[in-house]
Order: C-alpha cells, then structure tokens, then sequence
C-alpha cells in the first residue's frame, strides 16, 4: 500500500508524537547534573537553617555561592517542566487542555526561576 | 446477564487479578512515589523562591516572618515534606538512571532496592532535621 506519509515526515521519522527522543535525553541530563547541584544544596540549606539575615546575604554575596545557587534553580526547574510534562502527557488526553497545561507549566517554571534570579542578583551584584 | 450455559469452564480460567485485591508490590510503590515527590518539588520550587526574595530584600525585609513561620508546627511539617520528597526522589532518581543503563532490573534485586530506597530517605530526611534541630546547622555564619 503507497503511504499516505510526505517524503519530509518520512525522513523525519517521529510519527504522530511530533518529537523524539530529546525530552527523554534532556530529562536524563539535567537529572545527572542535579545529583551533585542537590548535594550542595543540602550542605547551603542546613548550614544556613536558623540564622540571622546576614549570614545568607553574607553567603550568597560570593559568587561562587550564587552561581551554584543559580544553576541549581534553572536545572531543577527545566527538569521539573519536562517532567511535569509527562505526567500531563499520561493523564489529560484533549489536546486542548494539554496545551494549556503546558503553557501555565512553562509560566510556572519561568516566573519562579525569574523570581529566584532576580532575588540572587540582587543580593549578589547590586 | 443471561445464564452462561459455559459457566464451570469459564470460573477455571485464569483471570486478571482485580484492582481491589490486587497486592501492591513495593516497586510500583516506589514508581508513584517517584512522581508524587517529582510533583511535590515542583511546588516547593515556591518556598526556594520565597526565601530567596526574602533574603534578597536585606536586613528587616521579610526573612524573619520567612524563618518564623518556617519555624513554626505548619512550616516544620511542609519542610520536613520537602526535605524527604527531595531525599526519596534522589535515590530513587539514582535507580531510574541505573536503569536507563540497563542495571538492576532483577525481580528480587528490585523489590529489596525499593525498601532500602524508602528506609534510606526517610533516615536522611529525620537525620537533617535532627542536626538542625540540635543546633548542628547553621554552620555557615
Ligand atoms: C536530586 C536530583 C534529581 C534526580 C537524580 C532526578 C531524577 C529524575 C528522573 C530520572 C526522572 C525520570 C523518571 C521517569 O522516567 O519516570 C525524574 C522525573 C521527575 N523529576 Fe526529578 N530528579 C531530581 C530532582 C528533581 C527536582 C529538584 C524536581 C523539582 C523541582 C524534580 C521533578 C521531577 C518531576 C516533576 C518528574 C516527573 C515525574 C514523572 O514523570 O513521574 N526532580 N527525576
């Protein structure tokens, strides 16, 4: 039987989930980096629980501890919306919904992650 | 329903075992949990960015309210949430990478690392609020 498929969508090979491999991939890597980001993370958050202001000011004033800081937030976050990406996949089935979904995902990630940067430059730069 | 005449013949087949009375192994267990802390962290994204903007906002601007109320019963039991979620999707993120690369798919093998996975988290979770509880935190003064 002659397939009703274009050359182009042939090529490309993904079918009707108009993506490969990459979320999976992008899921897995940002994982990997998050293992020793959340590591760090623990070792901050403890030795900053119970302290006066001064001490985080004090801390995340280096920049070394901002940068950290940083990447935990923007890595965690992207793993988050793939994630969370997936389990909207699994559950809603109208397109429409998903769609909207994904978008107030994607709101969600990049409001908080702007809120956490701005919040380190300001103590760290300014 | 109408009579089945096959009813003896039928009652000796095997049937799918039903939902209800279904036991639960411990890995799918562990499968859910994974997601149900996944979801979990996401949300707490909100408390990072809350202290952060708390911290941001310098001497007098809104840290102490912050570490009030974490201090407080609510503040403890939703920290404490956190911290676990964290601890649990952590090893058990190790294992789902183990995985990917083809190890420890072993029936019995994966049964024993679900309860190691849930004994282990639950110990780091309790074993950071027992150090910040006895004053042990905080080094970073
Ligand atoms: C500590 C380091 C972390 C590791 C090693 C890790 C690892 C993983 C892995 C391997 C998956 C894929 C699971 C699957 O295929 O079903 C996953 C899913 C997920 N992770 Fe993480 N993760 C980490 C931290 C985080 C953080 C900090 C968040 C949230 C801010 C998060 C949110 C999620 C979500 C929402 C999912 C989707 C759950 C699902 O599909 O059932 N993870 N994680």
């Amino acid at each position: 039987m002659k397939s009703a498929q274009t050359p182009l969508h042939r090529v490309k090979g993904l079918g009707a989930s108009h993506s490969g491999t990459g979320h999976f991939w992008r899921e897995r890597i940002t994982a990997v980096a998050l293992m020793p980001l959340s590591l760090w993370f623990a070792y901050a958050a403890i030795g900053l629980a119970g302290t006066s202001t001064s001490a985080p000011l004090q801390f995340f004033a280096h920049p070394m501890n901002a940068i950290l800081m940083a990447a935990f937030v923007i890595i965690s976050l992207y793993h988050a919306a793939l994630g969370v990406q997936v389990v909207i996949d699994d559950y809603i089935h109208s397109t429409g919904m998903k769609i909207f979904l994904f978008l107030l995902v994607r709101l969600f990630v990049i409001a908080t992650g702007s809120a956490c940067l701005i919040a380190l430059l300001r103590i760290s730069v300014f | 329903m109408a009579e089945n005449p096959q009813q003896p013949a039928l009652a000796t087949r095997p049937l799918s075992p039903h939902l209800t009375i279904y036991r639960w192994p411990v890995t799918m267990m562990t499968s859910i949990t994974h997601r149900a802390t996944g979801m979990a962290l996401t949300g707490g994204a909100l408390i990072l960015a809350w202290w952060l903007v708390a911290i941001s906002n310098g001497l007098d601007g809104g840290y102490q309210q912050f570490m009030a109320l974490a201090a407080s019963p609510l503040g403890m039991l939703v920290l404490f949430g956190a911290t676990w979620s964290l601890a649990y999707h952590f090893f058990n993120g190790l294992r789902h990478l183990a995985w990917d690369l083809g190890y420890g798919f072993d029936k019995k093998l994966a049964e024993r690392n679900s309860v190691i996975i849930f004994a282990l988290s639950a110990l780091s979770a309790i074993a950071i609020f027992a150090i910040v509880w006895t004053g042990h935190g905080g080094y970073l003064q």
